[in-house]
């Protein structure tokens, strides 16, 4: 999600507007209506909320005072309406060190931390772990994701190692933009990975036909990032109405609508929408809740905003 | 290796506008009035562009090597690599070119150029209006200015004006025309609206040097000896 989209903005608090007439702030303050929806982790079952927390872009603020208070202000806004799962890498820039900041000054009791290992060679993989950990300022991860399969065959038996010996709890790998689907296809049906992460969409559907159904069978659980292809998908969709069947699952913006396709698909455990607004999180978050659409519905979603967008 | 060619330029954008012009914006304010500063080296640069002396040509050619020291060091490294990962590599580029612009000042049989209109051009556009894009672009300030000395884009511009003046060899355009396209690049990604502006500037005063190059040297503009 982009960090500034005055539509999205626009709506959220035309919703609110409308719903009352109240103010926006203390509404926004407001924990959200209805609980967050969980998924079970498939190796473990351990319950997971279905909309977690991306930090590409949006975290590498650097050294930036005002834009480091904001992203403390998301994570908080986060942790407050439920959220568990923070992703991030070391690829990400500051990103990991404003979680860092972020986690030590709200200290969330729930935290779901899931970091990458994000380097050439196997050798170097745990020294930048522990550097990412110094910096997310955690005792450990949940877990740790080879990212974009870089030098996976020698990353993986190590993680795995890792989390034999009970220092690691879950381990994943990640692609994203539809790339080496077929190897990442190959790792699912041969390595005891409990994660993957994928890109998916309402337009990039290509998982759909064989990832998802794996991922079901293999029993790996799925984080879905870019779930507004890096906003470009809202902001395609900004201005254009929502269709009636939006109501009907308690969607009053395109973002709600984007996300709730996404985590209804039964293979998704949860999707990870990056933003460095507030509003964007509660209004993600608010996708967590209430109706989902089912199979049919699914269908017309991914028809409407194939037309519209 | 293989993984490497799977990533798109998009993956290697890792901020947003918003973070790289608050950058600028931070750093603005911490180092002013070094603005000032290098707005007397901008003038130098012209001044040795408009009027071809030798002592002019090296004080140029000088005060353009401390700007891409100082970009590199102030910049890349101190601030922008915050933000850029990459940022490291563009500092060692720019250091490069500083060094190559020493060379530049002192290297054996420099000839003191004949006047260049585009290459004054070039230079006054990259000195005194590349600053005044930061209240052309969509929501930015004054604060946000680029300025020549300070910041990459503007430094470089400026520098292919010196070059094409001075009809200086391939080598010193190598990292000026490359950091172009770096910067169009992530102009474009970051959806700016005149990321199409640098490597047009590029692409002029490349074409122009070579239709330069096929010239003559003017003998009677060798070096002033009352320089």
């Amino acid at each position: 999600m982009p960090p500034t989209s005055p539509s999205r903005r626009h709506l959220l608090a035309s919703m609110i507007a409308a719903s009352g007439g109240l103010a926006l702030s203390p509404l926004l303050a407001a924990a959200p209506p209805a609980p967050l929806l969980t998924r079970p982790i498939p190796s473990s079952g351990e319950q997971l909320p279905v909309i977690g927390l991306g930090s590409w872009i949006t975290f590498n603020v650097g050294r930036d005072p005002q834009g480091r208070r904001e992203s403390v202000d998301v994570m908080r806004q986060f942790f407050a309406g439920g959220g568990r799962l923070v992703d991030s890498s070391p690829m990400y820039g500051s990103a990991q060190d404003v979680i860092g900041e972020a986690v030590q000054a709200l200290k969330p009791a729930r935290l779901f931390s899931a970091d990458k290992v994000w380097v050439s060679g196997g050798a170097r993989g745990m020294a930048q772990v522990e550097a990412s950990r110094k910096l997310w300022r955690v005792p450990r991860f949940d877990l740790l994701q080879v990212h974009n399969l870089l030098s996976w065959e020698e990353h993986l038996p190590i993680l795995l190692a890792i989390k034999r010996e009970g220092r690691l709890r879950y381990v994943g790998i990640t692609t994203s933009e539809g790339r080496r689907h077929a190897e990442i296809e190959k790792i699912m049906a041969s390595q005891p990975i409990d994660f993957v992460q994928i890109s998916y969409n309402a337009l990039d559907r290509d998982v759909e036909q064989r990832i998802l159904p794996l991922a079901r069978e293999r029993k790996i659980g799925v984080i879905v990032n870019r779930p507004f292809r890096q906003g470009d998908l809202t902001q395609a969709l900004a201005g254009k109405p929502l269709p009636g069947w939006a109501a009907d699952i308690g969607c009053t913006t395109w973002a709600q609508a984007l996300l709730k396709f996404i985590v209804s698909h039964p293979a998704v455990t949860c999707a990870i929408p990056a933003t460095s607004s507030v509003a964007h999180v509660r209004e993600n978050l608010l996708a967590g809740t209430g109706r989902m659409p089912d199979e049919a519905l699914r269908k017309r979603i991914a028809q409407d905003v194939e037309r519209l967008a | 290796m293989s993984e490497w060619w799977t990533y798109s330029l998009s993956d290697f954008l890792m901020f947003s506008s918003r973070s790289y012009y608050r950058l600028i914006e931070s750093y603005n304010a911490a180092i002013w009035p070094a603005h000032l500063l290098a707005l007397v080296a901008g003038v130098i640069v012209l001044g040795a562009i408009a009027r071809p002396r030798q002592h002019l040509q090296r004080s140029a050619a000088l005060v353009l090597a401390a700007a891409w020291g100082w970009v590199a060091w102030a910049y890349h490294l101190e601030r922008y690599a915050e933000i850029n990962t990459a940022a490291p590599y563009f500092a060692a580029a720019f250091a490069v070119q500083a060094l190559l612009l020493c060379w530049l000042a002192y290297r054996p049989g420099n000839a003191a150029p004949a006047p260049q209109p585009l290459a004054f051009g070039l230079s006054g556009l990259a000195i005194l209006a590349y600053p005044l894009l930061a209240l052309a672009r969509d929501g930015g300030t004054w604060r946000q200015a680029e300025v020549f000395g300070i910041v990459p884009d503007p430094t470089v511009v400026a520098t292919m004006g010196v070059l094409l003046a001075w009809r200086a060899p391939a080598i010193f355009w190598l990292i000026p025309v490359s950091w172009c396209l770096v910067s169009c690049a992530t102009l474009m990604e970051l959806k700016i609206g005149h990321a199409w502006l640098l490597p047009a500037l590029a692409l002029t005063a490349v074409l122009a040097a070579i239709m330069v190059s096929k010239k003559p040297r003017d003998l009677n503009s060798t070096a002033d000896p009352r320089s």
